[in-house]
């Protein structure tokens, strides 16, 4: 299509040259508030969704098996007599429920301990993760520490307290609470946030 | 056809475009040196291409991401070759990246009027580093699991926002499918789309100021088509034929399923991320932020400020021995890394855990082809419920505190104290002779000495006890021909699948042997010799001998899944140890599930690839 040719003069274009468009503020304000408008709506709705994990969620912890013995939050994950006195720290999976979004996987692993018997009575447990970057330690016997795979952090075998000070880990492997039910060891299995100098538990 | 394209430039003006795009002249001619920005381009448009056919067939959530990467990699037709290519494409891009930006600092295309490109470089750089970090989660293999893993908690670190912003990206407060979903988003969408943006902007400005030339006088000035084309294309191929022969002879891998209680001791980043791994190395305690974020963000400042800093006399300089300095920095940190990795002290246990890694990749392999698929459980519920690889674990966890396996903990590692019989070849024609012939040897009772039962030492109860001394007495008076015979009928009661086919024959010599003692009737001895004086046993549902006799177990379909079921979580029946046993029973130990594990894998009954055939038992 072809243009058609525009009058350099006459009537209506000396009108048009004769007056700036008007760009009053009201007709300014309107269009950017229009315009932001149409943009919030969509972006409110995705960050709102977006930021969803930010909420707290109460997770479901039934303590179905514990009965009456062990308050809310234990899990069983071993039996007393699987733990030589004096011997080397072992390692167990804890056993939960665990949600994933949409999903429910009833009774899967849902993390590792370390558990160490202490004396006739006493069972000390420690997260498996590493409390610098969340990599799960391993055991070593020939040196009896705790060694992280990933960055070289330490830990004695005993009290979980860093080993060699060059540990990048800023604070020892984390400390469970445990309780004793004839001959089954209960863990209050949590974790706690990586990087601090003291335990915040993960919400 | 010259109409037509008038017609369409008339309403569209391309050929202005095309003019602009292809005919930009160069001073000094075209060269091998300008090359590197163009196979950004093509790195990254490969990328796209592949990356949109790589999304038509794959699926992001903790069931089914692993899941649909290993189909489109050993089932589809050629996606071996398409996620080969995106693979190393991937790789082939970080390292064309640090080039170019090599060439910019050498060549001082930092300096004004180029500043502005040189950041939009810059921010082009971490979108692809972004894109890289965001892609090595997909798969949702181990490696890249627990490699992410500590890249996010590393986020922790920031400031105030720190944890919010890790669950953010987390997409809830541990890894899920949402996690999956977030970083799909990230890798397909929004960082792609961001790119192209920023390239877009990046060109732009490119052309606006034109090549930076080092010596215009070089050659006669050329034009970017065809010359340059000619050599950026040729540099392009170069690149391509490079990854089509890593895709070929190495092949993108595809670790065992992610699997958060598995720990993954071998988690490593991408190679290129290497030396930032090494570095947190050094920073003990608290000053990790100054490892982590600190540092790499100063030096990454001091890169970005580089436009200025050239303004000076001796900047330019300055620029580059810094970029040098930084170069051998992450050359000496990736080398130290991967030092440790396979010389150090340490290397063993990094190696052994990749040796485990690969065992496990290649073994998921194998069970998905023979069972011809994965069940909506995914991959991982297959490594899981797989005797063969889950079943060492369960032995050294409930185990391996008494008992040995082949000498050590049943993952191959040795045992501090023994004080039971070893099961390694337990039910075998090697264990059940080892057994008759010397059962209070230190493979069999002899290891309880050292033993103790609810508090009480063990002593020589069972080292010295009826079995053991039968077998000091009557072995040595057996004929081979006999040991062999009562070895092969007990092997029978088991129905092993894994011991190859029972002589029938002999076993029934054997029975012959459990019921009287001896093939001859006129041995000497026989009568006390025969194993039925003490272990009862019923075949067919009829009892060999008399019943009421027992003093030791029953061996009624001895070491089948049964008998074994059986003794394991009652070995203080009357009819196996009564009030004699000195074994835990196993009853709620552990779960139904990991028992099951544990006793088809003392049986070695496991699928396994038998040879010839697709499927075997």
């Amino acid at each position: 299509m072809d243009h058609q040719p525009q009058p350099e003069s006459g009537p209506v274009q000396d009108f048009l040259n004769a007056q700036e468009p008007r760009r009053d503020f009201f007709t300014q304000a309107a269009a950017v508030i229009t315009g932001s408008v149409l943009g919030i709506v969509p972006l409110f709705a995705g960050l709102a969704v977006f930021l969803d994990p930010l909420r707290k969620r109460t997770r479901r912890k039934d303590g179905a098996e514990a009965g009456a013995e062990v308050e809310e939050g234990f899990l069983k994950v071993a039996a007393l007599d699987g733990l030589l006195q004096g011997g080397a720290p072992r390692r167990y999976e804890v056993i939960d429920d665990r949600t994933d979004a949409w999903n429910l996987f009833p009774q899967e692993a849902v993390g590792a301990v370390y558990l160490v018997r202490e004396g006739e009575t006493g069972v000390r447990a420690f997260n498996v993760k590493c409390p610098h970057a969340g990599c799960s330690v391993d055991y070593k016997p020939e040196a009896s520490c705790y060694q992280c795979p990933c960055h070289d952090s330490s830990f004695n075998a005993k009290d979980g307290t860093v080993a060699n000070p060059n540990s990048p880990s800023p604070r020892g492997l984390d400390e469970l609470e445990v309780k004793l039910v004839d001959n089954a060891v209960w863990v209050k299995y949590q974790e706690f946030q990586p990087g601090t100098s003291h335990k915040v538990p993960e919400a | 056809m010259n109409a037509l394209l008038n017609w369409l430039d008339d309403r569209t003006g391309y050929k202005e475009f095309v003019h602009e795009a292809l005919y930009e002249r160069i001073p000094g001619g075209a060269r091998w040196r300008y090359v590197w920005g163009s196979t950004l381009v093509f790195a990254f448009m490969t990328q796209v291409i592949t990356g949109v056919f790589l999304w038509m067939a794959y699926s992001p959530s903790s069931t089914t991401a692993w899941e649909s990467v290993y189909y489109i990699t050993y089932e589809m037709q050629f996606g071996w070759l398409l996620r080969g290519l995106h693979h190393f494409m991937a790789q082939a891009m970080v390292v064309l990246l640090a080039i170019h930006l090599m060439q910019v600092i050498i060549d001082g295309a930092y300096k004004a009027p180029r500043e502005i490109n040189f950041w939009l470089g810059l921010i082009l750089m971490q979108i692809v580093l972004g894109l890289s970090l965001t892609g090595y989660l997909l798969p949702w293999d181990q490696k890249g699991y627990w490699a992410t893993q500590v890249a996010t908690k590393l986020m922790t670190l920031v400031p105030v926002i720190g944890t919010k912003l890790q669950r953010l990206v987390v997409g809830g407060p541990t890894y899920g499918h949402h996690t999956l979903t977030r970083f799909f988003a990230m890798h397909a969408g929004v960082l792609p789309g961001l790119l192209i943006g920023f390239l877009v902007l990046h060109i732009a400005a490119f052309r606006r100021h034109g090549i930076t030339v080092p010596n215009p006088l070089y050659r006669r000035d050329s034009m970017f088509w065809p010359d340059q084309v000619l050599k950026d294309a040729v540099a392009c191929l170069g690149v391509l034929m490079v990854v089509l022969l890593l895709t070929i002879f190495l092949g993108a891998e595809l670790g065992a399923p992610a699997d958060p209680s598995q720990p993954y001791s071998a988690a490593r980043p991408e190679w290129y991320f290497l030396f930032l791994f090494q570095f947190l190395k050094y920073f003990p305690g608290e000053t990790e932020i100054w490892g982590a974020l600190i540092i790499p963000g100063l030096l990454f400042g001091v890169l970005a400020l580089m436009p200025f800093l050239g303004k000076w006399k001796l900047g330019h300089r300055f620029n580059v021995a810094y970029m040098l300095i930084m170069l051998a920095g992450i050359l000496l940190l990736t080398g130290q890394a991967w030092m440790e990795d396979n010389r150090g002290p340490k290397a063993a246990d990094y190696q052994r855990a990749v040796a485990d890694a690969e065992m496990k990749s290649h073994r998921v392999r194998e069970l998905i082809e023979i069972s011809e698929g994965i069940s909506e459980k995914g991959g991982r519920a297959l490594l899981r419920s797989d005797p063969k690889t889950a079943g060492p674990e369960l032995f050294k966890t409930n185990c391996s505190v008494c008992h040995s396996f082949d000498g050590h903990d049943g993952t191959g590692r040795p045992l501090e104290k023994v004080t039971a019989a070893d099961l390694g070849k337990f039910g075998s024609r090697d264990w059940l002779k080892g057994f008759i012939v010397d059962a209070g040897g230190p493979k069999y009772f002899g290891a309880t000495v050292n033993g103790s039962f609810n508090g009480q030492p063990l002593g020589d109860r069972f080292a010295n006890g009826a079995m053991s001394q039968w077998s000091k007495q009557h072995a040595p008076k057996m004929t081979g021909e006999e040991v062999s015979a009562v070895v092969e009928f007990l092997l029978a009661q088991g129905d092993r699948a894994d011991l190859g086919p029972v002589d029938q024959e002999l076993a029934a010599k054997g029975r012959e042997v459990y019921e009287l003692g001896s093939l001859d009737a006129n041995a000497e001895g026989a009568e006390e010799r025969a194993c039925l004086q003490c272990h009862e046993m019923v075949i067919g549902g009829t009892p060999l001998g008399t019943q009421g006799m027992a003093q030791a177990p029953e061996l009624t379909a001895y070491g089948s899944d049964k008998w074994l079921r059986d003794f394991v979580l009652n070995p203080d029946a009357p009819h196996n140890y009564g009030d004699r046993n000195a074994m835990p029973s196993y009853k709620d130990r552990m779960t139904q599930e990991e028992f099951d594990i544990l006793l088809k894998w003392l049986r070695r009954q496991w699928l396994e690839r038998k040879p010839g055939s697709a499927a075997a038992h």
